[in-house]
């Protein structure tokens, strides 16, 4: 079946529901921040939120009190220092409990590929001495039967909807994304359904130098974002706003001023 | 030239630590503004890699996280995560990782994790690991840059995101880790390597007007000092100068 082309609204309805397992992806490139607001506008709660790096996007999640556990590598705000939604969460409960579940950038990716391969697990070398190992019960020691080496297993993540956020769509639904390209293939194969955003849709995709397609026929539901990954940023469309980041900083770092921002940048903007 | 800062003699020191020719993995912050310097200076054909998937970038401006497009605008290469982590960093084709971290303790140990109470309400959540753990195991050889102090000198780091040494001799070798470890920790005061038999960081050169008594008086443990304690050279003009426009291209917003 080829990917049907929704309202961001109707696509988000669909398919995000309280308590799913979702994965927002994008390696600082092409993050799908429209749909996280949207999401925020729905107000869903109780997610179990997946990404290898939470960024702003998942700061916003949190704070609005939409999940209820977190599945990650590094949570800060990249070059500027911490996520304090992130902090307030997991130091002192606000606005609720979040669980974690904490791995390495290379866990985690492996973890998507292991799904997107349809397998239960994965192998890698990592972990080894680390603390990680007793506080995260998704990494198992394991003997390779050919060497008897041991190595790290991690499990396959079990994502019932991924959103990413991509370049461009044709009118049939094939996807293309170029640029920082990260983790989003594996993570659109490791879900059951996925959602792309769009720059834009075009009559017909140009083949770009390292881009991934995606076929119509692997993804669920395109809408279209102009936009949608600021301050995040979409390779050929836009830069990413580095002094937004910088700004967050502030925003995300008191309560009050975090609400205010939610009022009147998502609540209070139209759905699009 | 004004005044030069022990930030500027620690990234310049840091950024002599990288061989021409070496590729080196580049955590963001000071690890990246070192390694763009030597790229500037020293180490014109230094390969940087950022864990994006940027193989090779050559950025005419410093990044303000890993995955800014001027990363991916320059690179011989752009691959997907899985990939950087699996094909080039755990197959063993990177010479140098290049880390930071919050605390660190005598056997290099890196903590990016937590800092105080307990794992599910710790006093300061820190990002945690990111791609640390793997590039300390599996780089040939790490280089550490941090500023020091007693908060982050510590005898034992609160959390073990990233090993360096481990217990101490051959703990590397017990948890199969491939790489050497790190080979030199550079701060704000001088440089400390760690000990060929005990594995313990040991006091080998001092910065410009820094006494060997403020490094003890900045380190959490019982700090051994090397025999023949040498003076950093100082940051030559050239090396001021190249590494004064990178960070002023920090705050620049990009041409469009």
């Amino acid at each position: 079946m080829s990917a049907r082309h929704l309202p961001l609204t109707d696509a988000v309805a669909e398919l995000v529901h309280d308590g799913d397992t979702i994965a927002l992806e994008g390696f600082t490139h092409l993050i799908p921040m429209a749909a996280g607001h949207e999401i925020i506008r729905q107000r869903r709660r109780d997610l179990t939120l997946v990404r290898m790096t939470p960024d702003l996007v998942y700061d916003q999640l949190i704070g609005a009190g939409c999940a209820s556990r977190l599945i990650f590598s590094w949570g800060g705000n990249p070059g500027v220092g911490s996520l304090h939604r992130f902090r307030d969460a997991i130091q002192r409960d606000w606005p609720g409990p979040l669980q974690i579940e904490e791995h390495s950038h290379a866990g985690m990716a492996n973890r998507y590929v292991a799904a997107a391969s349809g397998l239960p697990f994965a192998v890698l070398r990592g972990y080894a001495g680390t603390d990680l190992i007793g506080e995260t019960e998704t990494i198992k020691p394991i003997t390779c039967p050919f060497t008897g080496e041991v190595l790290a297993a991690v499990p396959a993540l079990d994502l019932d909807t991924t959103i990413i956020h991509a370049q461009q769509a044709d009118r049939a639904g094939n996807v293309q994304l170029w640029g920082i390209v990260g983790i989003q293939k594996e993570a659109v194969l490791a879900a059951r359904h996925s959602l792309v955003t769009v720059e834009e849709v075009v009559d017909e995709l140009t083949p770009r130098p390292g881009a991934i397609v995606l076929p119509s026929w692997s993804i669920t539901a395109i809408a279209t974002a102009p936009g949608g990954a600021h301050p995040s940023y979409a390779q050929g469309y836009s830069d990413r706003d580095n002094g937004y980041y910088r700004a967050w900083d502030a925003i995300s770092r008191d309560r009050d001023a975090f609400t205010a921002w939610l009022d009147t940048e998502v609540y209070g903007a139209v759905s699009r | 030239m004004s005044e030069v800062s022990s930030d500027e003699t620690m990234i310049v020191a840091a950024s002599r630590a990288l061989r021409d020719s070496a590729v080196c993995f580049v955590g963001i912050g000071q690890p990246s503004t070192a390694a763009n310097l030597a790229r500037r200076t020293h180490a014109p054909n230094l390969v940087l890699i950022y864990e994006s998937g940027t193989l090779g970038a050559k950025p005419d401006r410093l990044p303000l996280s890993i995955g800014d497009g001027i990363l991916a605008d320059t690179a011989d290469s752009v691959i997907g995560v899985p990939e950087v982590f699996n094909y080039w960093l755990q197959a063993g084709r990177v010479d140098i990782g290049f880390l930071g971290g919050a605390q660190l303790d005598r056997y290099a140990n890196i903590n990016t994790t937590i800092i105080g109470g307990d794992y599910a309400h710790p006093t300061v959540r820190l990002p945690g690991a990111g791609g640390a753990p793997e590039i300390a195991a599996s780089c040939r050889e790490v280089v550490i840059v941090m500023r020091q102090s007693t908060r982050s000198f510590v005898e034992r780091v609160d959390f073990v995101t990233s090993v360096g040494f481990g217990d101490g001799p051959g703990s590397r070798e017990r948890l199969g880790l491939r790489g050497r470890g790190p080979v030199t920790v550079i701060t704000d005061l001088g440089v400390l390597t760690p000990d060929p038999q005990t594995c313990e960081l040991v006091l080998t050169a001092t910065h410009p007007g820094v006494d060997v008594s403020d490094v003890h008086a900045a380190t959490g443990w019982d700090l051994r000092c090397a025999a023949d304690v040498s003076t950093t050279e100082p940051p030559s003009p050239t090396e001021l100068r190249v590494l004064r426009e990178l960070v002023a291209t920090l705050h620049e917003e990009p041409a469009r």
